[in-house]
This record gives structure tokens, sequence and C-alpha cells, in this order.
């Protein structure tokens, strides 16, 4: 069971939340000026690392609230817990 | 390789059983071959085999991180199966079937495949819907298949509990009387025999760590046993899919999720088909030790770890202990994980890439073993005459461009 930190709630068994996958993914601003190749990227690509991770996780049995973390994906460390619009790589500020 | 038979036990009694020949070298790899697999598992040591059994090439080597058939292929709940919804995964899988029906003949080792027949059980009028509708697709593509009424399923199962009390009561299943179990270690040491007496160099402990190209053309890949050159290269190694692209420069459309499965302690034979739940999740069958094999869901986080939450485990013993109330007060002996590397559509990709010379078989998800046999032959073929074969064009890594994406999550009947 992992323990996850939600930035609102503190920290709470993983069974509370939903994993929402890879973050940072941003919507394409002009999707019709696309090609298929790289409307499939958006859409499907993905880093899937062997190492770090930036995901997004919702606290689905608490506030309900989207955040982010990076986690480790062979350790399942997490190493930070932040909310949408924070940076991760900004120090001191920001860090779990 | 010297063959298996009642004759050959008799003469090796003689000498007291010391005198077996290991079952495949172990050899150092040579600087160049005309193709190389890297992954070294049940589809890989397939794809190696039908190489040089069907197309007759003999400069070839398997590359294999850790041992070989150690990570999925010994992982998995062992059913095999093709009872799948759309034209071209059914007939990929189907393939599969036919080849395992006679694998243990032409491998010459006991994969010990029992066709016990494949239950996938419905507790909805929807799931019955969905039921009747991939049967009836099944048979308009020859393949077996028949829907059973819950008093059939209590024939067939007596100790499944059918009654009302259910909190998802059963309403019918589908059956493929056709699919089964076999022996995962099997697939992998009789391919591997099979393809080592073939001449297939088959290099363990060997990780890859690089792939080296020359413009668009792939030229080799380095290792921790050194540089191989090669302009053939297959990429076979599940999980890992992801990690191997990247060191093309490619992306692929995967997430590597761990999956558990995990075994009771020994029982008399008490269940003698595959039972499959998709609603209160759960697949269960009875191995010829005697223990149940009991498969869950995937994770929903990404992991390399070959380890889940217990959380997944809780969940699928749950819906076991309702389905099976004899099974309640059964220990559970050893748990584990995978790593499944799981793709958009729960279909696999087996396909050329932008890369000359260049393949990946890979997104098999949750699905992969039963495939193993039919995922080396299209697998060889793509490589071997630089094109998919009709079994597998459908597959490509193009799809994902094309949005012609070939949903198999309900067949696939593993939570994603």
């Amino acid at each position: 069971m992992l323990k996850i930190t939600c930035p609102w709630c503190g920290p709470r068994a993983e069974s509370e939340f939903n994993c929402g996958g890879e973050a940072h993914i941003a919507r394409p601003l002009d999707t019709d000026a696309l090609s298929d190749a790289q409307w499939g990227d958006y859409l499907f690509m993905r880093k899937n690392p062997k190492g770090l991770h930036r995901e997004q996780w919702l606290h689905a049995q608490g506030c309900r609230r989207w955040f982010n973390a990076e986690r480790h994906t062979v350790s399942y460390q997490f190493t930070k817990f932040y909310k949408p619009g924070e940076n991760p790589d900004a120090t001191g500020e920001g860090a779990a | 390789m010297s063959h298996f038979s009642i004759f050959s036990i008799a003469r090796n009694a003689l000498s007291y059983h010391e005198n077996w020949q290991k079952q495949w070298r172990s050899p150092e790899p040579r600087p160049h071959y005309d193709a190389v697999i890297v992954g070294g598992g049940g589809h890989g040591l397939a794809t190696a085999y039908y190489l040089a059994k069907e197309h007759g090439m003999r400069n070839i080597a398997v590359v294999e991180r850790g041992w070989l058939g150690g990570g999925n292929t010994a992982r998995n709940t062992t059913i095999v199966r093709s009872n799948y919804l759309w034209d071209d995964a059914t007939h990929l899988y189907e393939k599969a079937l036919q080849l395992w029906e006679g694998l243990s003949q032409e491998l010459n080792y006991n994969t010990m495949f029992s066709q016990r027949g494949v239950m996938n059980v419905g507790h909805s009028l929807q799931d019955m819907r969905d039921i009747h509708r991939r049967v009836n697709a099944n048979r308009l593509n020859g393949v077996d298949g028949v829907v059973l009424s819950p008093q059939q399923i209590k024939d067939m199962v007596p100790i499944m509990n059918t009654s009302a009390s259910l909190r998802y009561p059963v309403m019918g299943a589908s059956f493929q009387p056709r699919g089964g179990v076999a022996r995962h270690d099997a697939i992998a040491w009789g391919f591997a025999r099979a393809a080592d007496a073939l001449g297939v160099d088959i290099l363990q402990n060997c990780e890859v760590i690089g792939i080296r190209r020359d413009g668009d053309q792939v030229v080799g890949i380095e290792t921790t046993r050194g540089s191989i050159a090669s302009k053939k290269v297959g990429i076979v190694s599940a999980g890992h899919s992801s990690v191997l692209a990247d060191m093309a420069g490619i992306r692929l459309p995967l997430e590597s999720h761990p999956l558990q499965a995990l075994v009771s302690e020994p029982l008399k034979p008490i269940l003698h088909t595959v039972v499959m739940s998709n609603a209160i999740h759960a697949y269960v069958s009875q191995s010829d030790k005697g223990d149940l094999v009991i498969g869950a869901g995937i994770d929903s986080y990404l992991g390399y770890g070959q380890r889940g939450s217990f959380p997944v485990i809780e969940h699928t013993l749950q819906a076991i202990c309702e389905l099976f109330p004899i099974f309640r007060r059964v220990r559970m002996n050893r748990q584990w994980g995978g790593i499944v590397d799981v793709s958009p559509d729960a279909c696999p990709i087996i396909s050329k890439t932008h890369i000359k010379g260049l393949y990946f078989n890979c997104g098999w998800g949750t699905g992969g073993f039963k495939a193993t046999p039919g995922s080396g032959w299209v697998m060889a073929h793509t490589m071997a005459q630089d094109r998919p074969h009709a079994l597998n064009a459908a597959f490509a890594l193009e799809r994902f461009s094309t949005g012609h994406l070939i949903d198999e999550h309900g067949a696939a009947g593993v939570a994603h």
C-alpha cells in the first residue's frame, strides 16, 4: 500500500486515490494544424520511464482534487508532491 | 538435441540419468549475427525458433539481460484461449492456439497444454449481450464457443455460487472448449531447447545498453557483454519495450504497469476448467500441482518493480471468495508481480519502424502468454521477409496515427 501525500489533506493510503497517468501533457492549442502523427503522439505516445516519473493523482475518496507527484517507477518512492501550476523544478518551495 | 522419448529415458536410466545433455548451450557472443532478438522470454525465444525453423536462418542470437524466461513468461496465470472480439485479433490468437495444439510434438517437449476450456462469466444483462455478441463473432470466424446458462455452469463447476444471493449473480457465461492452460516455464524451455538445436545462440546475462544506427538503418546493439553487429534487430522485451525504444529514439504508446498473481496451497483436484469474471474481477484455474492460480487486475500506477500493492490482491480474493465459497479457508502460498506493457487498445504492436531492420513486438499487456507461439511465428515472418504477415499487418505502430485502433479491452478480461 503506497502512502501518498495530498497537498491539501496530507498523507493518506493509496486506496483513497486514482492514478491519472503521465503529467504535464499539454493539449495542443491549434489541433486543426496538426498532422495525424502529431495528433496520435499527443493522444497515445508516453514516456513510460524506468526511473523518475511525473504523474497525476486524484484524491478520489478525499478532497477530490487533482495534484501532481514525482515517483520512481522501480522503488515506487515518491520524491515530490506539488499542486497544478506549481513548478516542481523550483528550488526551495514546491518540494514535498 | 537428444530426442526425448520413453527409449531415451530407459537408455539414460542405465547410466543413472547422469548423461542427459544440457538443453541449451551458453555460448560466447559472436561479433555479428544475421538477426538479433532482444528479449529472451517466451515470445523472443519463439521468434528465434521460427526464424530458424520456418525461414531457414542460422546465424541468430537471442539476447536476455537476466535468465531466459524469467520475466513475464515466469509470472503469468498460464491461460490459453482465442476468444477475442474483432477479426484481426481473433485470427492472430487463433493462429497461436492452433500452434499450441501441436506444440509438444513439434518441440519434443511437454508443454502440459491442457485444453480444459475457458469460461467467462456474465453478471449483468449487458455482460450477457456482450457474451452473446462475442461468441457469435467467434463462431463466424471459425473459432469454437458456446453460451452457457447458470445451470450448465453449475453442472460444470459445482463449487461455483450461482445462486441469486450473490451481489452480482451469475447470469451465464461464454465457454471456449479448446482453451485451457499450459506450463509457462515449459514453453520458454521448449522453445529455447529447440532454437538452440537449430543453432540459435541464447546469450543470457547480456543486457542491451544501446542500439547503433547508420543513418536510418540499424547496424547493431551495445551490450554488457560487448558490441554485436546485425542488420536485423527485433525488440521483444515486454515491460521494458519503452526503455529500448528510447535507445533508438522511438516513442511508443505503452505504459508498463505491475500485474500481480498468486497461488494457493496445493489442493486435491476441485476445479476442472478455467473461470474468468470481468465484473467481479478474478480469474482462476487449478494447476497440476493442485494450487489455485489466481490473477488480478493491473496496479494503476506505472511500475517496473515486479510487485504491486496489496489492495489489488484483496480485491481479487474477495471476488474468489464470493464466487467460490468453498475456497474461503484456503491459504495462499505465494504472490508476485510482472511488468505488463499495456497499449491504448489492449492489442499488441508487431511492427516495422521507420528505422530499417528494427522491429518491435510489444504491447501484449496482460494477455501475452496465450499468444506466445503465434507472436513468435508472425514476428519471425515480419523480420525474415521485412514485411508483416497478413495476421499482424493490422497491429502496426501506424494505427496510432491512422486511428485504426482495435479495442480488445473487453476480451482481454483483465482490468486496465
